[in-house]
C-alpha cells in the first residue's frame, strides 16, 4: 500500500503498488483483495480498478481502489496503513466495451459505483468519444474526483439525494430527461454502475430509449475465479429461459437488457 | 535422511501423488484454475456436485461470511453430468488431472444412473457420492441422514462401477462413524467427511436471513476441530481409508487430519482466499516430512499419540 487518500469519514482511495495488473487491467475490470490477515475477515472482496497510476515517464507504477466503509473488509482498508501488504489478485472479469466516435458514452454512477469510470473516461478520451457522467451520491460532500472528470473534457450531470449539489434526487431521472431530448437515431453508449436499483433503473429507461446499456453489478463474490457459483445473475436468454451466470466470470460487465432484475 | 519423499496416499485402487485434494464446489470444475494451478500437482480434484441434468441452483445472496467461516447455499447448480463430460472433461485430461467427480441425485436410480455414464467415461478417477449437501431438499440428505439410505446407495452404486467409490458424509448427523460404518458394509472404497454444518445467519437489523436459502452450510476454519474429531471417529470405526476435510488453511492443518486418521484431505474454503495455497501445502507438508524423518506421508497416518502425559507433572 503506497497511499491512503481519505476523502471523507466514509470513503478514502487506496494506492497499491501492483504494476503488473495495473498495466493488464481494462476499464471495468476487477481485483479481489484480502483485507487484514488472518481469519477474520476470511474472504477476499471484489473491487473495481479506480485508477491506473503512473510515474512522470508515463510508466505504470500501480493501481487504486476506491474503497466505501461498510464492513469489516472495507474499514480495515479505509484505515489501511503505508507499507502495509494487501494481497490484490487480478485483474478478473470481463471490462466495459469502449465505444467509438460518433457514438457518445453516457456513464451512469451511484456513490461509490464511480469507481470504474475514470479508466473508461481515460479510454473514452483518448478514443475521441464525446463523454458524459451522470453521477449521484447522498450529498456534495460525497461527490469525488469530479476534476478529474473534468480533465478529460468529460460532461458532468451532478445529483444528489439532498439536493446539496446539482439536481435534488436520483440520478436516473435526468438520464431519462436527456435520453428523450435526443433524437432516437443519435448513437449512445449507457454503461451504469452503483446500486442495484439504479441498475435495474438504468437498464429499463435504456431499454425504453433502443440504446444498448452496459452495466456493471456487484455481488457477494467467494473467489472471483468461477469456483464457488456465489456471484450469479439471472440472465434471460434468447429462448425466454433464466439461467445463473457468473458475474465474475460472464461480468462484471453484462448487457442490461438481458439481465433478469426482478 | 535421503531427499526421497513419498508423498503418495493410496485410496481404494487409486494412487494420489499427494494427500490434497480441491475440495468440491470450491474448485469449479477445475478448469477455471487451470491457468493459476498446475491441475497435475494436485493429488485429485474434486469437481462441483452433478446431478443428471442441468440446474440452476438458489437466487442469490448464496453466501455469507460468519466469523473464521462461510455460509453458503448455492443450491447445486451444475451443469449436468453429459456436459461436463463434453465439456470440461477433455480439458482436466489435458491438464493430467486427477479428476474425482462429486455426484448428486434426488433418488437412487438417478444416483445409479449417472454412476454408469461416468464409468463410461475416459478420464475418471474416482466417484465421491455427495448424500450430504444441506442446502437443497433433494440433496441426497434423505441418504446421507439414514443408515438404510446410506447403505443403499451405496450398495446400488457399487453394482455398476468398479470405479473408486467414496461416499461423502455428512457432519448432521450423531454418529458420523456409523455412516462410515454403513458405507464400508456396502463396499465404499473410501469415505470423504466432512461437508458443510448446516448454520444459520440473520440481519438483526432488518431480521431477514443473510443468504436466500435461509439456511446454508457453514464451512472453513470455524469447523476445523469439529471436522478432525468427526475424522478421529471415523478412523476407528471403519478400516477403509478415509479424506479429511473442513477448514483446513495450511500444512498444519492438513497434518493434523492426517495425524487423526485421514490418509487424504481436501481444501475447499480456503483456495478462495488464496488460490496460490496448493505449493505451498505440498512445500509445507514435505517440510515437516523431512524435520521428523518421515520418508512416507502414508506413514503419518492416523499416528496420533493418546498415551498418557508427562508422569512428573502434576496439577496444582
Ligand atoms: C461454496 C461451496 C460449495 C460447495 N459445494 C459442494 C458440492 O457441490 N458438493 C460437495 O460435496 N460439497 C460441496 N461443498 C462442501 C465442501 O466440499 C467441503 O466439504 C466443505 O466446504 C468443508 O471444507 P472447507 O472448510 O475446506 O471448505 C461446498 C462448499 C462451499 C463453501
Amino acid at each position: 500500500m503506497i497511499a491512503n487518500r481519505q476523502l471523507s469519514s466514509d470513503y478514502n482511495v487506496l494506492a497499491l503498488r501492483a504494476p503488473s495488473i495495473a498495466a493488464a487491467a481494462s476499464p471495468g475490470q476487477f481485483v479481489m483483495v484480502k483485507a487484514g490477515s488472518g481469519h477474520d475477515p476470511l474472504l477476499r472482496r471484489p473491487f473495481s480498478v479506480f485508477e491506473v497510476l503512473r510515474d512522470q515517464t508515463a510508466g505504470v507504477t500501480g493501481l487504486s481502489l476506491l474503497n466505501k466503509r461498510i464492513g469489516v473488509s472495507t474499514s480495515l482498508l479505509y484505515a489501511a496503513r503505508l507499507g502495509e501488504r494487501i494481497a490484490c489478485l487480478g485483474p478478473l472479469g470481463r471490462p466495459f466495451s469502449p465505444v467509438d466516435a460518433p457514438t457518445e458514452a453516457w456513464m451512469v454512477a451511484g456513490g461509490v459505483g464511480l469507481a470504474p469510470f475514470a479508466t473508461l473516461a481515460h479510454a473514452l478520451c483518448s478514443r475521441g468519444v464525446r463523454s458524459t457522467l451522470f453521477y449521484g451520491a447522498r450529498r456534495a460532500q460525497e461527490l469525488f474526483y469530479l476534476d478529474l472528470f473534468r480533465g478529460l473534457g468529460v460532461e458532468l450531470v451532478l445529483t444528489t439525494e439532498d439536493g446539496s449539489a446539482g439536481e435534488r434526487g436520483r440520478v436516473v431521472a435526468p438520464l431519462e430527461r436527456r435520453l428523450a431530448a435526443r433524437r432516437a437515431d443519435a448513437p449512445v453508449m449507457v454503461y451504469a454502475c452503483g446500486p442495484e436499483g439504479m441498475l435495474a433503473s438504468t437498464a429499463k429507461i435504456a431499454v425504453r430509449y433502443n440504446r444498448p446499456c452496459q452495466v456493471s453489478v456487484e455481488r457477494i463474490m467467494g473467489c472471483g475465479l468461477g469456483g464457488c457459483y456465489s456471484c450469479v445473475v439471472p440472465m434471460r436468454s434468447d429462448d425466454g429461459r433464466v439461467h445463473h451466470v457468473r458475474s465474475c466470470l460472464s461480468g462484471p460487465v453484462l448487457p442490461g437488457d438481458q439481465i433478469s432484475w426482478e | 535422511m535421503g531427499a526421497e519423499m513419498d508423498l503418495s496416499v493410496r485410496i481404494g485402487a487409486l494412487t494420489l501423488k499427494n494427500p490434497l485434494i480441491a475440495a468440491s464446489g470450491c474448485f469449479g470444475y477445475g478448469v477455471e484454475y487451470a491457468d493459476l494451478v498446475d491441475l497435475a500437482s494436485l493429488g485429485g480434484v474434486a469437481v462441483k456436485g452433478l446431478f443428471l441434468a442441468e440446474r440452476e441452483g438458489h437466487p442469490s445472496p448464496r453466501i455469507v461470511e460468519t466469523p473464521a467461516g462461510m455460509l453458503n447455499a448455492i443450491g447445486l447448480q451444475g451443469i449436468g453430468v453429459r456436459r461436463f463430460i463434453f465439456e470440461k472433461l477433455p480439458e482436466l485430461r489435458a491438464r493430467r488431472a486427477t479428476v474425482i467427480v462429486n455426484i448428486c441425485g434426488s433418488t437412487l436410480d438417478e444416483y445409479v444412473e449417472i454412476s454408469r455414464i461416468l464409468s463410461d467415461a475416459e478420464g475418471v478417477a474416482a466417484i465421491e457420492l455427495n448424500i450430504s449437501c444441506p442446502n437443497i431438499k433433494e440433496g441426497g440428505m434423505q441418504f446421507g441422514c439414514s443408515l438404510t439410505g446410506t447403505f443403499d446407495v451405496v450398495s446400488a452404486v457399487r453394482k455398476v462401477t468398479r470405479l473408486p467409490l467414496i461416499p461423502k458424509l455428512t457432519p448432521n448427523v450423531t454418529d458420523v462413524a456409523s455412516f462410515a460404518r454403513a458405507s464400508a458394509d456396502a463396499g465404499a472404497d473410501a469415505v470423504s467427511l466432512v461437508n458443510t454444518f448446516l448454520a444459520m445467519a440473520i440481519d438483526v437489523e432488518t431480521r431477514r436471513p443473510k443468504i436466500s436459502n435461509v439456511v446454508g452450510g457453514l464451512s472453513g476454519p470455524a469447523i476445523r476441530p469439529i471436522a478432525v474429531r468427526m475424522v478421529y471417529e471415523c478412523r476407528q470405526a471403519v478400516k477403509i481409508p478415509i479424506i479429511g476435510m473442513g477448514g483446513i488453511t495450511d500444512a498444519r492443518d492438513a497434518i493434523e487430519f492426517m495425524i487423526a486418521g485421514a490418509t487424504a484431505v481436501q481444501v475447499g474454503t480456503a483456495n478462495f482466499v488464496d488460490p496460490f495455497i496448493w505449493p505451498k501445502l505440498i512445500d509445507g507438508i514435505s517440510d515437516y516430512m523431512r524435520r521428523h524423518q518421515i520418508a512416507r506421508v502414508a506413514d503419518l497416518v492416523g499416528t496420533l499419540d493418546t498415551a498418557a502425559g508427562d508422569k512428573e507433572w502434576t496439577a496444582s
